[in-house]
């Protein structure tokens, strides 16, 4: 059975993810680099990963942001036909996609890889997609995605997730509503709780 | 003070069964122990040394009679009969068993209380001056805004899992006492040049392992802008803050390695986004919740009593306690009252659950049914009539809460520690207790004066000790427990950080070192100084000759 959830329900999953291939270097550790990133300048892709990338020829892919700036050109036949999503992980900064590609509702999917539940970074990656950049279609989790973020990564914008293989999708599904009356705004709910309600 | 309505009340109705659930699926093995341990900081729950340990959220400190009869008869049904009350305003059982939590909660959501983000990397409980609302000095109530910022930060989607835990305070007084210079996010009210209240923020202050004072980030924002610029800091913070090394996760170090300015410049950059966005807070909204802290019914009473000032003059041991214990209060005829939770040789903060009803008692009975707790790990009674205070003071000496020793050198900051704190290096109770005996001499100790005595039992410092006049550190040297000694801290507007006098001492050795400190202290005051003001004047080099010398003298009789 898929582990896909697509807003309320379990989907199937058409699209095909493309993954950087694995090279032995061990990459520094960079978790919460974008600051350290900015100060060193160093790259944690090289170019060698994004030229070796194999992009299957048809279907709908799911390309790393990486690959799709490098490799941008030769892609945009296949982004017209609606063919290409585009996803990046935590770390990496959505400020370098809108550089090249400022119409991201030109993608119909776009996903964020979270490798452990407790990189709370997705939360704010989902709502600058959403409310700053405008991101209108699908927005999916993936990766170390349980059923104890969905309300959270919902209240952020995701409408899809990837419920992480050994677990139950169907029983995750509950946890969509865990709570019925938002006290903040958010990206689904935009409005506090004040201004919903009439609170005595 | 706040009262639920139904959408507070099904929020915590709905977190209690959220929490059963988890905790079914993790005993049923549905979770790892890694999965879950997440979940349960969330909901204040740790695994400690000899059983779990459970926060419970007491919201800036505030608690009505109601609440705390309810957490005394927890203590007694799933604990062992006391509570601790904590620097972060809360009160932690010892002792409760993991399968018991969720029925703890489903007890306390009956009286509008919770656990919710009492731990783990998310946005923690606010607090605020334990005067609040009747502090002769105080210019703006900050509790109708702790209380908004409160429901804002309770699951807030965005902030669910930061880097690591954030801390948030508020004062509205010209004389700190809410610390807020040592928090993530300090706010200060005041009343700006068109008398419309106004918040000076301060970003990235945290004592832990790297204590640092906060930096202001803005001299003057509106409140209506509170909610939207705290989501532009924290989420500056939650994008770019460490993760990859828990010491260096705080947003003091995100603050330091890019610079107030640097920082500033970001925050206004996301803020230009957020402004005026829903979270805007309306006045509508906030004098709703205003509302549930108006000023209480008070009698118009005379400035003076005049029994009351009889029994000051004819009982020494009365006037003691109202010269340590009573505070001044802004209605006429009121006093605040502080119950010390510190008697001598006892754990600092901790109170038994007969304790608890009595306090409870005397609030409905006394003072409009609520109370506080202070960060300071005691319990207040708000307003309190001039000619209650005796018959207040009988009673809670008759029940061991009425040392007065508030604001002296014995109503020591003090963590749980090594007693029963898995994080901690070094046993940190019993050395309070035999430094409180050291100096049970009440004349002695009201003689040195006012002094805050702040014990941790590691560099996570939840026990405050790098603001303390005198501040003690738990250390681990080759598997024994030592203690490091530093003086010169101090909480308020002009708050500092202590330096460390030396090398460490063993746990015997504590009474006796800080007997020498307050020796070298009493030797050299002037008449008007305080303890810290000596240390200031004199900087360590006294202190420091005079403890060592000491211990080298008894070195060299071995």
């Amino acid at each position: 059975m898929s582990n896909l959830i697509y807003q309320n329900a379990i989907a199937t999953d058409d699209w095909t993810l493309v993954e950087l291939p694995k090279v032995e270097k061990v990459v520094r550790m960079q978790a919460g680099k974008v600051v350290q990133f900015h100060l060193t300048g160093e790259n944690t892709i090289s170019a060698d990963q994004i030229s070796n990338t194999v992009i299957p020829p048809n279907g709908l892919v799911l390309l790393p942001m990486s690959v799709y700036i490098a490799r941008k050109a030769s892609l945009e036949n296949r982004v017209a036909k609606q063919e290409v999503g585009i996803w990046l992980a935590t770390h990496e900064r959505l400020e370098t996609l809108i550089e090249v590609e400022p119409d991201l509702n030109r993608f119909p999917l776009i996903a964020v890889f979270v490798e452990r539940f407790a990189d709370g970074r997705i939360f704010s990656l989902g709502n600058l997609l959403r409310t700053r950049y405008g991101y209108n279609n699908t927005l999916r989790a993936f990766g170390d995605v349980l059923r104890d973020q969905l309300y959270f990564l919902k209240r952020s914008g995701f409408d899809s997730y990837l419920i992480r293989a050994d677990r139950n999708a169907q029983e995750a599904l509950t946890s969509l509503n865990d709570f019925t009356h938002p006290y903040q705004g958010a990206v689904d709910e935009k409005l506090p709780v004040w201004r919903r309600v009439s609170r005595k | 003070m706040y009262k639920y309505d139904e959408i507070d009340q099904q929020l915590v109705d709905e977190r209690v069964a959220q929490y059963r659930d988890q905790t079914r699926r993790f005993l049923a093995g549905e979770l790892s122990e890694e999965e879950f341990r997440p979940l349960r900081l969330q909901n204040g729950l740790y695994i400690q040394r000899h059983a779990p340990m459970l926060r419970i959220a007491v919201p800036y400190g505030m608690l009505s009679s109601k609440q705390l009869h309810k957490l005394a008869d927890i203590a007694e049904r799933y604990d062992r009969s006391y509570g601790h009350f904590s620097t972060r305003q809360n009160m932690q059982l010892n002792w409760p068993k993991l399968e018991q939590i969720p029925d703890i909660l489903a007890e306390l959501a009956t009286v509008e209380m919770h656990a919710i983000q009492t731990s783990g990397n998310c946005i923690r409980n606010i607090t605020t001056d334990q005067f609040a609302g009747i502090a002769p000095d105080e210019v703006v109530d900050p509790r109708a805004m702790a209380e908004v910022i409160r429901q804002w930060s309770t699951f807030h989607p965005e902030f669910a899992l930061l880097p690591r835990k954030f801390k948030i305070a508020v004062s509205g007084t010209k004389q700190d006492r809410a610390v807020v210079q040592m928090h993530d996010i300090g706010m200060e009210f005041y009343l700006d040049g068109a008398n419309k209240v106004a918040i000076k923020v301060w970003v990235g202050g945290g004592l832990g392992r790297t204590p640092i004072l906060g930096s202001v980030i803005n001299e003057h924002l509106e409140w209506q802008h509170a909610l939207t610029y705290c989501e532009a800091i924290v989420r500056v913070y939650n994008l770019h803050g460490r993760r990859d090394n828990s010491y260096k996760a705080r947003i003091k170090i995100l603050v330091k390695a890019l610079g107030i300015d640097e920082f500033r410049k970001q925050v206004d950059a996301e803020w230009s986004h957020l402004k005026n966005t829903p979270n805007t807070i309306t006045e509508d909204e906030l004098a709703r919740v205003a509302q549930h802290f108006a000023a209480m019914p008070y009698e118009n009473l005379p400035v003076n009593h005049s029994d009351f000032e009889a029994e000051v003059t004819n009982n020494t041991a009365f006037a003691a306690w109202v010269k340590r214990c009573v505070h001044a209060h802004k209605q006429s005829g009121y006093r605040a009252v502080t119950l010390s939770l510190k008697p001598h040789g006892k754990a600092p903060g901790d109170a038994s659950s007969d304790q608890m009803h009595v306090v409870a008692d005397l609030a409905t009975q006394y003072s409009f049914g609520e109370l506080r707790v202070s960060h300071e790990q005691n319990l207040i009674l708000a307003d309190v009539q001039l000619g209650d205070l005796f018959a207040v003071w009988q009673k809670a000496r008759a029940h061991g809460l009425a040392t007065p020793n508030i604001g002296l050198l014995t109503d020591i900051i003090c963590c749980p520690g090594g007693d029963f704190c898995s994080l901690a290096n070094a046993k940190s109770i019993p050395i309070a207790e035999a430094i409180q005996m050291q100096f049970d001499n009440l004349d002695y100790l009201h003689d040195i004066g006012e002094l805050e005595l702040n014990i941790s039992g590691c560099m996570n410092a939840c026990g405050h000790h790098h603001v303390g006049h005198i501040g003690i550190l738990g250390v681990d040297k080759d598997g024994s427990e030592w203690y490091q000694v530093s003086i010169g801290g101090k909480q308020g507007n002009d708050a500092s950080l202590s330096s460390v006098i030396g090398p460490s001492f063993a746990a015997e050795e504590m009474p006796g070192v800080v007997q020498r400190l307050i020796d070298v202290y009493i030797d050299q005051r002037t008449p008007e100084e305080l303890f810290i003001d000596t240390v200031r004047r004199l900087g360590l080099a006294p202190f420091k000759a005079h403890v060592y010398a000491a211990k080298e003298t008894e070195a060299s009789h071995v």
